[in-house]
Protein backbone atom coordinates (compact mmCIF):
# COMPACT_ATOMS: atom_id res chain seq x y z
CA UNK A 1 0.00 0.00 0.00
CA UNK A 2 1.74 3.08 -1.27
CA UNK A 3 -0.83 5.49 0.20
CA UNK A 4 -0.58 3.86 3.61
CA UNK A 5 3.21 4.10 3.51
CA UNK A 6 3.05 7.79 2.64
CA UNK A 7 0.53 8.37 5.45
CA UNK A 8 2.78 6.65 7.99
CA UNK A 9 5.81 8.62 6.78
CA UNK A 10 3.88 11.88 7.18
CA UNK A 11 2.78 10.82 10.68
CA UNK A 12 6.36 9.96 11.66
CA UNK A 13 7.56 13.31 10.30
CA UNK A 14 4.94 15.21 12.31
CA UNK A 15 5.89 13.30 15.49
CA UNK A 16 9.54 14.22 14.93
CA UNK A 17 8.69 17.90 14.51
CA UNK A 18 6.54 17.73 17.64
CA UNK A 19 9.38 16.18 19.64
CA UNK A 20 11.79 18.78 18.29
CA UNK A 21 9.46 21.66 19.27
CA UNK A 22 9.15 20.27 22.80
CA UNK A 23 12.93 19.80 23.16
CA UNK A 24 14.10 22.99 21.51
CA UNK A 25 11.40 25.19 23.07
CA UNK A 26 11.99 23.60 26.47
CA UNK A 27 8.21 23.51 26.97
CA UNK A 28 6.80 22.17 30.25
CA UNK A 29 4.51 19.10 29.93
CA UNK A 30 1.42 21.08 31.02
CA UNK A 31 1.79 23.32 27.95
CA UNK A 32 2.85 20.76 25.38
CA UNK A 33 3.58 17.17 26.44
CA UNK A 34 6.00 15.22 24.27
CA UNK A 35 4.72 12.39 22.03
CA UNK A 36 5.84 9.74 24.51
CA UNK A 37 3.79 11.21 27.31
CA UNK A 38 0.75 11.22 25.05
CA UNK A 39 1.42 7.65 23.97
CA UNK A 40 1.72 6.60 27.63
CA UNK A 41 -1.54 8.37 28.42
CA UNK A 42 -3.16 6.66 25.43
CA UNK A 43 -2.11 3.30 26.88
CA UNK A 44 -2.92 4.15 30.48
CA UNK A 45 -6.40 5.59 29.82
CA UNK A 46 -7.14 3.15 27.02
CA UNK A 47 -10.36 1.78 28.51
CA UNK A 48 -11.83 5.17 29.27
CA UNK A 49 -10.76 6.56 25.88
CA UNK A 50 -12.36 3.61 24.15
CA UNK A 51 -15.62 4.12 26.04
CA UNK A 52 -15.82 7.83 25.23
CA UNK A 53 -14.70 7.28 21.64
CA UNK A 54 -17.52 4.79 21.25
CA UNK A 55 -20.05 7.37 22.41
CA UNK A 56 -18.68 10.02 20.05
CA UNK A 57 -18.46 7.57 17.14
CA UNK A 58 -22.08 6.57 17.63
CA UNK A 59 -23.12 10.23 17.67
CA UNK A 60 -21.15 10.89 14.49
CA UNK A 61 -22.47 7.87 12.63
CA UNK A 62 -26.09 8.48 13.60
CA UNK A 63 -25.71 12.16 12.74
CA UNK A 64 -24.21 11.19 9.37
CA UNK A 65 -27.01 8.76 8.59
CA UNK A 66 -29.84 11.09 9.60
CA UNK A 67 -28.21 14.16 8.06
CA UNK A 68 -27.61 12.29 4.81
CA UNK A 69 -31.22 11.10 4.67
CA UNK A 70 -32.52 14.59 5.38
CA UNK A 71 -30.07 16.21 2.94
CA UNK A 72 -30.85 13.76 0.14
CA UNK A 73 -34.57 14.21 0.72
CA UNK A 74 -34.26 17.98 0.57
CA UNK A 75 -32.12 17.86 -2.57
CA UNK A 76 -34.65 15.58 -4.26
CA UNK A 77 -37.54 17.85 -3.37
CA UNK A 78 -35.57 20.83 -4.68
CA UNK A 79 -34.65 18.96 -7.83
CA UNK A 80 -38.18 17.72 -8.45
CA UNK A 81 -40.35 20.72 -7.77
CA UNK A 82 -39.80 24.17 -9.17
CA UNK A 83 -42.09 25.64 -6.54
CA UNK A 84 -40.05 24.06 -3.76
CA UNK A 85 -36.94 25.52 -5.35
CA UNK A 86 -38.42 29.00 -5.39
CA UNK A 87 -39.54 28.88 -1.76
CA UNK A 88 -37.03 26.66 -0.02
CA UNK A 89 -33.74 27.48 -1.71
CA UNK A 90 -33.50 31.05 -0.33
CA UNK A 91 -34.46 29.76 3.12
CA UNK A 92 -31.82 27.05 2.88
CA UNK A 93 -29.11 29.52 1.91
CA UNK A 94 -30.20 32.00 4.60
CA UNK A 95 -30.13 29.25 7.23
CA UNK A 96 -26.44 28.86 6.53
CA UNK A 97 -25.87 32.41 7.76
CA UNK A 98 -26.61 31.13 11.29
CA UNK A 99 -23.50 29.45 12.67
CA UNK A 100 -24.40 26.02 13.96
CA UNK A 101 -22.08 26.70 16.89
CA UNK A 102 -24.38 29.49 18.01
CA UNK A 103 -27.38 27.21 18.37
CA UNK A 104 -25.50 24.41 20.13
CA UNK A 105 -26.60 25.64 23.61
CA UNK A 106 -30.19 25.77 22.38
CA UNK A 107 -30.00 22.19 21.15
CA UNK A 108 -28.69 21.05 24.51
CA UNK A 109 -31.49 22.98 26.19
CA UNK A 110 -34.13 21.39 23.97
CA UNK A 111 -32.77 17.88 23.58
CA UNK A 112 -30.92 17.46 26.86
CA UNK A 113 -27.42 16.44 27.87
CA UNK A 114 -27.68 13.03 26.24
CA UNK A 115 -26.71 11.85 22.83
CA UNK A 116 -29.63 13.30 20.89
CA UNK A 117 -28.40 16.89 21.08
CA UNK A 118 -24.99 15.80 19.70
CA UNK A 119 -26.58 13.75 16.95
CA UNK A 120 -28.67 16.78 16.05
CA UNK A 121 -25.52 18.92 15.95
CA UNK A 122 -23.68 16.52 13.64
CA UNK A 123 -26.79 16.31 11.50
CA UNK A 124 -27.08 20.07 11.19
CA UNK A 125 -23.41 20.48 10.34
CA UNK A 126 -23.54 17.98 7.48
CA UNK A 127 -27.03 18.83 6.21
CA UNK A 128 -25.92 21.72 4.03
CA UNK A 129 -22.90 20.14 2.28
CA UNK A 130 -24.95 17.01 1.52
CA UNK A 131 -27.96 18.95 0.25
CA UNK A 132 -25.95 21.48 -1.73
CA UNK A 133 -23.71 18.92 -3.43
CA UNK A 134 -26.47 16.47 -4.29
CA UNK A 135 -28.78 19.22 -5.52
CA UNK A 136 -25.96 20.64 -7.62
CA UNK A 137 -25.44 17.20 -9.15
CA UNK A 138 -29.16 16.85 -9.84
CA UNK A 139 -29.20 20.21 -11.59
CA UNK A 140 -26.25 19.51 -13.85
CA UNK A 141 -27.39 16.39 -15.64
CA UNK A 142 -25.68 16.17 -19.00
CA UNK A 143 -27.90 17.87 -21.55
CA UNK A 144 -27.56 15.09 -24.14
CA UNK A 145 -28.91 12.50 -21.67
CA UNK A 146 -31.95 14.64 -20.99
CA UNK A 147 -32.49 15.12 -24.74
CA UNK A 148 -32.31 11.38 -25.24
CA UNK A 149 -34.82 10.79 -22.45
CA UNK A 150 -37.10 13.46 -23.91
CA UNK A 151 -37.18 11.74 -27.30
CA UNK A 152 -37.72 8.34 -25.68
CA UNK A 153 -40.44 9.67 -23.41
CA UNK A 154 -42.07 12.75 -24.93
CA UNK A 155 -44.72 13.24 -22.25
CA UNK A 156 -43.19 15.01 -19.28
CA UNK A 157 -42.56 12.40 -16.61
CA UNK A 158 -40.06 14.04 -14.33
CA UNK A 159 -39.93 11.24 -11.82
CA UNK A 160 -38.91 8.64 -14.43
CA UNK A 161 -36.14 10.89 -15.72
CA UNK A 162 -35.04 11.71 -12.18
CA UNK A 163 -34.97 8.06 -11.16
CA UNK A 164 -33.26 6.61 -14.22
CA UNK A 165 -30.95 9.43 -15.23
CA UNK A 166 -30.65 12.47 -12.96
CA UNK A 167 -30.25 10.67 -9.62
CA UNK A 168 -27.62 8.14 -10.74
CA UNK A 169 -25.82 10.91 -12.61
CA UNK A 170 -25.75 12.99 -9.41
CA UNK A 171 -24.33 10.23 -7.21
CA UNK A 172 -20.69 11.30 -7.69
CA UNK A 173 -21.66 14.80 -6.56
CA UNK A 174 -23.45 13.29 -3.55
CA UNK A 175 -20.31 11.29 -2.80
CA UNK A 176 -18.20 14.44 -2.65
CA UNK A 177 -20.82 15.97 -0.36
CA UNK A 178 -20.55 12.92 1.87
CA UNK A 179 -16.76 13.22 1.97
CA UNK A 180 -17.11 16.80 3.22
CA UNK A 181 -19.76 15.57 5.66
CA UNK A 182 -17.43 12.88 6.99
CA UNK A 183 -14.82 15.55 7.64
CA UNK A 184 -17.14 17.96 9.49
CA UNK A 185 -19.50 15.58 11.30
CA UNK A 186 -16.97 14.97 14.14
CA UNK A 187 -16.77 18.75 14.66
CA UNK A 188 -20.51 18.86 15.20
CA UNK A 189 -20.53 15.99 17.66
CA UNK A 190 -17.58 17.26 19.72
CA UNK A 191 -18.97 20.78 19.76
CA UNK A 192 -22.22 19.43 21.15
CA UNK A 193 -20.27 17.59 23.82
CA UNK A 194 -18.41 20.75 24.82
CA UNK A 195 -21.63 22.64 25.40
CA UNK A 196 -22.94 20.07 27.81
CA UNK A 197 -22.53 16.33 28.17
CA UNK A 198 -21.52 13.50 30.46
CA UNK A 199 -19.73 11.29 27.95
CA UNK A 200 -17.79 11.41 24.70
CA UNK A 201 -14.35 12.53 23.59
CA UNK A 202 -15.33 16.20 23.79
CA UNK A 203 -16.44 15.72 27.38
CA UNK A 204 -13.21 13.86 28.16
CA UNK A 205 -11.13 16.68 26.67
CA UNK A 206 -12.91 19.35 28.71
CA UNK A 207 -12.59 17.21 31.82
CA UNK A 208 -8.87 16.60 31.24
CA UNK A 209 -8.32 20.25 30.43
CA UNK A 210 -9.82 21.42 33.73
CA UNK A 211 -7.50 19.04 35.60
CA UNK A 212 -4.41 20.08 33.64
CA UNK A 213 -4.14 16.53 32.23
CA UNK A 214 -2.83 17.92 28.98
CA UNK A 215 -1.39 14.56 27.90
CA UNK A 216 -4.85 12.98 28.19
CA UNK A 217 -6.30 15.88 26.23
CA UNK A 218 -3.85 15.21 23.43
CA UNK A 219 -4.58 11.50 23.61
CA UNK A 220 -8.31 12.20 23.22
CA UNK A 221 -7.54 14.57 20.37
CA UNK A 222 -5.49 11.85 18.71
CA UNK A 223 -8.33 9.34 19.01
CA UNK A 224 -10.76 11.89 17.61
CA UNK A 225 -8.50 12.57 14.64
CA UNK A 226 -8.12 8.84 14.01
CA UNK A 227 -11.91 8.52 14.15
CA UNK A 228 -12.41 11.34 11.66
CA UNK A 229 -9.76 10.05 9.26
CA UNK A 230 -11.18 6.53 9.49
CA UNK A 231 -14.66 7.81 8.73
CA UNK A 232 -13.38 9.78 5.75
CA UNK A 233 -11.60 6.80 4.26
CA UNK A 234 -14.64 4.62 4.86
CA UNK A 235 -16.82 7.03 2.90
CA UNK A 236 -14.17 7.41 0.21
CA UNK A 237 -13.75 3.66 -0.17
CA UNK A 238 -17.52 3.22 -0.20
CA UNK A 239 -17.99 5.74 -2.97
CA UNK A 240 -15.26 4.10 -5.04
CA UNK A 241 -16.83 0.70 -4.46
CA UNK A 242 -20.38 1.76 -5.30
CA UNK A 243 -19.58 4.17 -8.12
CA UNK A 244 -16.92 2.25 -10.04
CA UNK A 245 -17.97 3.97 -13.26
CA UNK A 246 -17.05 7.36 -11.92
CA UNK A 247 -13.35 7.88 -12.34
CA UNK A 248 -12.24 11.48 -12.50
CA UNK A 249 -9.75 11.40 -15.33
CA UNK A 250 -7.92 14.12 -17.25
CA UNK A 251 -9.74 13.08 -20.40
CA UNK A 252 -13.16 13.85 -18.94
CA UNK A 253 -15.30 14.43 -21.97
CA UNK A 254 -16.65 17.84 -22.70
CA UNK A 255 -20.17 18.12 -23.92
CA UNK B 1 -30.32 -7.65 -45.54
CA UNK B 2 -28.49 -10.24 -47.56
CA UNK B 3 -30.02 -13.72 -47.56
CA UNK B 4 -26.71 -15.32 -46.58
CA UNK B 5 -27.00 -13.99 -43.04
CA UNK B 6 -28.55 -16.24 -40.41
CA UNK B 7 -32.00 -15.13 -39.27
CA UNK B 8 -31.53 -13.69 -35.81
CA UNK B 9 -34.46 -12.87 -33.52
CA UNK B 10 -34.03 -9.13 -34.16
CA UNK B 11 -34.64 -9.51 -37.86
CA UNK B 12 -37.84 -11.40 -37.18
CA UNK B 13 -39.58 -8.40 -35.63
CA UNK B 14 -41.85 -6.76 -38.20
CA UNK B 15 -40.90 -3.22 -39.13
CA UNK B 16 -43.23 -0.45 -38.03
CA UNK B 17 -45.37 0.97 -40.85
CA UNK B 18 -43.50 3.41 -43.05
CA UNK B 19 -44.11 6.94 -41.95
CA UNK B 20 -43.45 10.07 -43.98
CA UNK B 21 -42.44 13.30 -42.24
CA UNK B 22 -43.53 16.78 -43.17
CA UNK B 23 -42.16 20.03 -41.77
CA UNK B 24 -43.70 23.30 -42.98
CA UNK B 25 -42.62 26.90 -42.56
CA UNK B 26 -39.83 26.16 -40.11
CA UNK B 27 -38.13 29.22 -38.71
CA UNK B 28 -35.19 29.58 -36.36
CA UNK B 29 -33.86 32.84 -35.02
CA UNK B 30 -30.78 32.40 -32.89
CA UNK B 31 -28.85 35.25 -31.30
CA UNK B 32 -30.55 37.83 -33.52
CA UNK B 33 -29.62 35.89 -36.66
CA UNK B 34 -32.15 34.11 -38.83
CA UNK B 35 -30.69 30.67 -39.49
CA UNK B 36 -33.64 29.59 -41.58
CA UNK B 37 -37.11 30.92 -42.34
CA UNK B 38 -39.98 29.39 -44.26
CA UNK B 39 -38.10 26.13 -44.61
CA UNK B 40 -40.05 23.10 -45.87
CA UNK B 41 -38.91 19.53 -45.55
CA UNK B 42 -40.66 16.41 -46.77
CA UNK B 43 -39.27 12.95 -46.05
CA UNK B 44 -40.79 10.03 -47.90
CA UNK B 45 -41.78 7.04 -45.75
CA UNK B 46 -39.03 4.45 -45.43
CA UNK B 47 -36.35 6.47 -47.21
CA UNK B 48 -32.77 7.15 -46.08
CA UNK B 49 -32.08 10.87 -46.50
CA UNK B 50 -28.78 12.58 -45.77
CA UNK B 51 -28.74 16.25 -44.92
CA UNK B 52 -25.45 17.81 -45.91
CA UNK B 53 -24.17 21.26 -45.16
CA UNK B 54 -21.34 23.27 -43.63
CA UNK B 55 -21.12 23.47 -39.85
CA UNK B 56 -23.08 26.22 -38.15
CA UNK B 57 -25.69 26.33 -40.90
CA UNK B 58 -28.46 25.01 -38.63
CA UNK B 59 -28.52 21.31 -39.60
CA UNK B 60 -28.49 20.11 -36.02
CA UNK B 61 -31.14 22.63 -35.02
CA UNK B 62 -33.36 21.37 -37.83
CA UNK B 63 -32.83 17.80 -36.66
CA UNK B 64 -33.58 18.73 -33.05
CA UNK B 65 -36.75 20.45 -34.23
CA UNK B 66 -37.81 17.19 -35.91
CA UNK B 67 -36.94 15.25 -32.74
CA UNK B 68 -39.20 17.46 -30.65
CA UNK B 69 -36.23 19.01 -28.85
CA UNK B 70 -37.31 22.48 -29.82
CA UNK B 71 -34.68 25.04 -28.90
CA UNK B 72 -35.90 28.53 -28.00
CA UNK B 73 -36.58 30.77 -30.98
CA UNK B 74 -37.73 27.97 -33.25
CA UNK B 75 -41.12 27.41 -34.81
CA UNK B 76 -42.65 25.30 -37.55
CA UNK B 77 -45.46 22.90 -38.29
CA UNK B 78 -44.35 19.29 -37.84
CA UNK B 79 -46.52 16.32 -38.78
CA UNK B 80 -46.19 12.67 -39.59
CA UNK B 81 -47.36 11.52 -43.01
CA UNK B 82 -50.63 10.43 -41.41
CA UNK B 83 -51.30 13.95 -40.18
CA UNK B 84 -50.69 13.14 -36.53
CA UNK B 85 -47.87 14.57 -34.38
CA UNK B 86 -44.48 12.95 -34.60
CA UNK B 87 -43.73 12.82 -30.86
CA UNK B 88 -43.24 9.28 -29.59
CA UNK B 89 -42.57 7.89 -33.06
CA UNK B 90 -38.98 9.09 -33.37
CA UNK B 91 -35.65 7.65 -32.30
CA UNK B 92 -32.64 9.93 -31.94
CA UNK B 93 -28.94 9.22 -32.19
CA UNK B 94 -26.45 11.97 -31.48
CA UNK B 95 -22.78 12.48 -32.22
CA UNK B 96 -21.94 11.53 -28.65
CA UNK B 97 -23.01 8.00 -27.83
CA UNK B 98 -24.80 9.28 -24.69
CA UNK B 99 -24.38 5.94 -22.95
CA UNK B 100 -25.12 6.08 -19.24
CA UNK B 101 -21.83 5.13 -17.57
CA UNK B 102 -23.47 3.40 -14.61
CA UNK B 103 -25.42 0.96 -16.76
CA UNK B 104 -24.00 -2.02 -18.58
CA UNK B 105 -24.42 -2.39 -22.33
CA UNK B 106 -27.67 -4.36 -22.12
CA UNK B 107 -29.27 -1.91 -19.71
CA UNK B 108 -28.20 1.01 -21.87
CA UNK B 109 -29.85 -0.59 -24.88
CA UNK B 110 -33.10 -1.14 -22.97
CA UNK B 111 -33.14 2.33 -21.38
CA UNK B 112 -36.17 3.58 -23.34
CA UNK B 113 -38.46 0.82 -22.14
CA UNK B 114 -37.44 1.26 -18.53
CA UNK B 115 -37.96 5.04 -18.74
CA UNK B 116 -41.48 4.43 -20.02
CA UNK B 117 -42.09 1.77 -17.38
CA UNK B 118 -42.66 -0.95 -19.98
CA UNK B 119 -41.70 -4.59 -19.77
CA UNK B 120 -38.26 -4.94 -21.32
CA UNK B 121 -37.88 -7.39 -24.19
CA UNK B 122 -34.54 -8.81 -23.18
CA UNK B 123 -34.20 -11.34 -25.96
CA UNK B 124 -34.84 -8.67 -28.59
CA UNK B 125 -32.15 -6.47 -27.02
CA UNK B 126 -29.71 -9.39 -27.01
CA UNK B 127 -30.56 -10.10 -30.64
CA UNK B 128 -29.86 -6.49 -31.60
CA UNK B 129 -26.58 -6.53 -29.73
CA UNK B 130 -25.70 -9.65 -31.70
CA UNK B 131 -26.51 -7.82 -34.93
CA UNK B 132 -24.13 -4.98 -34.08
CA UNK B 133 -21.44 -7.51 -33.14
CA UNK B 134 -21.50 -6.98 -29.38
CA UNK B 135 -22.84 -10.33 -28.22
CA UNK B 136 -19.74 -10.75 -26.04
CA UNK B 137 -19.93 -7.31 -24.44
CA UNK B 138 -23.50 -7.45 -23.17
CA UNK B 139 -22.52 -7.04 -19.51
CA UNK B 140 -19.59 -4.67 -20.06
CA UNK B 141 -19.62 -1.16 -18.66
CA UNK B 142 -19.39 1.57 -21.33
CA UNK B 143 -16.07 2.94 -20.04
CA UNK B 144 -14.41 -0.36 -20.91
CA UNK B 145 -15.43 -0.09 -24.58
CA UNK B 146 -13.77 1.59 -27.54
CA UNK B 147 -15.39 4.56 -29.27
CA UNK B 148 -16.59 2.39 -32.14
CA UNK B 149 -18.10 -0.17 -29.79
CA UNK B 150 -19.83 2.54 -27.80
CA UNK B 151 -21.39 3.96 -30.93
CA UNK B 152 -22.55 0.47 -31.88
CA UNK B 153 -24.28 0.23 -28.51
CA UNK B 154 -25.92 3.57 -29.27
CA UNK B 155 -27.05 2.20 -32.63
CA UNK B 156 -28.54 -0.87 -30.93
CA UNK B 157 -30.30 1.40 -28.43
CA UNK B 158 -31.72 3.45 -31.32
CA UNK B 159 -32.98 0.29 -33.03
CA UNK B 160 -34.37 -1.05 -29.76
CA UNK B 161 -36.72 1.92 -29.72
CA UNK B 162 -38.23 0.46 -32.89
CA UNK B 163 -39.61 3.76 -34.15
CA UNK B 164 -40.61 4.41 -37.78
CA UNK B 165 -38.52 7.59 -37.93
CA UNK B 166 -34.83 7.69 -37.00
CA UNK B 167 -32.95 10.98 -36.70
CA UNK B 168 -29.16 10.91 -36.56
CA UNK B 169 -26.88 13.83 -35.88
CA UNK B 170 -23.39 13.10 -37.24
CA UNK B 171 -23.39 9.75 -35.47
CA UNK B 172 -20.10 8.55 -36.95
CA UNK B 173 -18.04 11.73 -37.11
CA UNK B 174 -16.03 10.97 -33.97
CA UNK B 175 -14.72 7.64 -35.24
CA UNK B 176 -11.61 6.62 -37.15
CA UNK B 177 -11.97 6.02 -40.89
CA UNK B 178 -12.17 2.23 -40.87
CA UNK B 179 -14.58 2.01 -37.94
CA UNK B 180 -16.68 4.67 -39.62
CA UNK B 181 -16.94 2.70 -42.87
CA UNK B 182 -17.98 -0.42 -40.98
CA UNK B 183 -20.58 1.38 -38.90
CA UNK B 184 -22.00 3.12 -41.95
CA UNK B 185 -22.52 -0.25 -43.64
CA UNK B 186 -24.09 -1.64 -40.48
CA UNK B 187 -26.41 1.35 -40.12
CA UNK B 188 -27.49 1.16 -43.76
CA UNK B 189 -28.35 -2.49 -43.32
CA UNK B 190 -30.13 -2.27 -39.99
CA UNK B 191 -32.07 0.93 -40.67
CA UNK B 192 -33.48 -0.23 -44.01
CA UNK B 193 -37.22 0.35 -44.19
CA UNK B 194 -37.28 3.18 -41.68
CA UNK B 195 -37.54 6.87 -42.47
CA UNK B 196 -34.03 8.08 -41.68
CA UNK B 197 -32.63 11.57 -41.68
CA UNK B 198 -28.88 11.66 -41.11
CA UNK B 199 -27.17 14.99 -40.64
CA UNK B 200 -23.54 15.14 -41.73
CA UNK B 201 -20.91 17.57 -42.90
CA UNK B 202 -19.04 14.82 -44.77
CA UNK B 203 -20.09 14.59 -48.47
CA UNK B 204 -18.68 11.08 -48.79
CA UNK B 205 -20.78 9.85 -45.91
CA UNK B 206 -23.89 11.33 -47.50
CA UNK B 207 -23.02 9.74 -50.85
CA UNK B 208 -22.33 6.39 -49.24
CA UNK B 209 -25.53 6.22 -47.22
CA UNK B 210 -28.17 8.48 -48.75
CA UNK B 211 -30.96 7.28 -50.98
CA UNK B 212 -31.74 10.98 -51.15
CA UNK B 213 -29.34 13.80 -50.44
CA UNK B 214 -30.36 17.27 -49.33
CA UNK B 215 -27.96 20.18 -49.24
CA UNK B 216 -28.52 22.91 -46.69
CA UNK B 217 -26.82 26.15 -47.56
CA UNK B 218 -26.95 29.92 -47.40
CA UNK B 219 -28.15 32.37 -44.75
CA UNK B 220 -31.02 32.12 -44.12
CA UNK B 221 -30.49 28.52 -45.14
CA UNK B 222 -32.43 26.78 -47.87
CA UNK B 223 -32.66 23.10 -48.79
CA UNK B 224 -31.99 21.75 -52.25
CA UNK B 225 -32.12 18.12 -53.36
CA UNK B 226 -29.31 16.41 -55.23
CA UNK B 227 -30.34 14.03 -58.03
CA UNK B 228 -30.68 10.52 -56.56
CA UNK B 229 -27.66 8.33 -57.19
CA UNK B 230 -27.84 4.92 -58.85
CA UNK B 231 -27.34 1.80 -56.75
CA UNK B 232 -28.36 0.98 -53.21
CA UNK B 233 -26.49 2.13 -50.13
CA UNK B 234 -24.00 1.53 -48.69
CA UNK B 235 -22.17 2.57 -51.83
CA UNK B 236 -18.43 2.09 -52.22
CA UNK B 237 -16.58 5.40 -51.92
CA UNK B 238 -14.58 4.55 -55.08
CA UNK B 239 -17.56 4.15 -57.43
CA UNK B 240 -17.43 6.53 -60.45
CA UNK B 241 -20.97 7.79 -59.80
CA UNK B 242 -19.97 8.61 -56.22
CA UNK B 243 -16.84 10.41 -57.39
CA UNK B 244 -18.79 12.48 -59.94
CA UNK B 245 -21.45 13.38 -57.39
CA UNK B 246 -18.74 14.27 -54.88
CA UNK B 247 -17.33 16.88 -57.28
CA UNK B 248 -20.83 18.20 -57.95
CA UNK B 249 -21.49 18.59 -54.22
CA UNK B 250 -18.24 20.45 -53.65
CA UNK B 251 -19.08 22.82 -56.51
CA UNK B 252 -22.48 23.46 -55.05
CA UNK B 253 -21.17 24.03 -51.53
CA UNK B 254 -18.52 26.41 -52.82
CA UNK B 255 -20.95 28.32 -55.02
CA UNK B 256 -23.08 29.35 -52.06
Amino acid sequence: MNGLGRGLATLAGLLLVWQAVVMLGDLPPYILPDPWAVARSLWHHGGSLLHHAGVTALEIVLGMVLGTLLGCGSALVLGYSRRARRWLLPALVASQAIPVFAIAPLLVLWLGYGMSSKIAMAMLVIYFPVTANFYDGLRHTRRGWLDLARVMLPEQRRWAVLRHIAIPAALPALASGLRVAAAVAPIGAVLGEWVGSSAGLGYLMLHANSRMQVDLMFAALFVLAALAVGLYFLVDAGSKRWLPWHRPSPETETD
Amino acid sequence: MTPSQPALPASATPLPARLAVSLRAARLVYGGMTLFDGLNLELGGGGFTCLLGPSGIGKSSLLRLLAGLTPPGVSGELRGGDGRPLAGRVAYMAQQDLLLPWLNVLHNVTLGGRLRGEAVDRSRALGLLGRVGLADAVLARPDTLSGGMRQRVALARTLMEDRPVVLMDEPFSGLDALTRLRLQALAAELLAGRTVLLVTHDPLEALRLGEHILIMNGRPATLSALPDLPGTPPREPGEPAVQAAYRAILRRLEAA
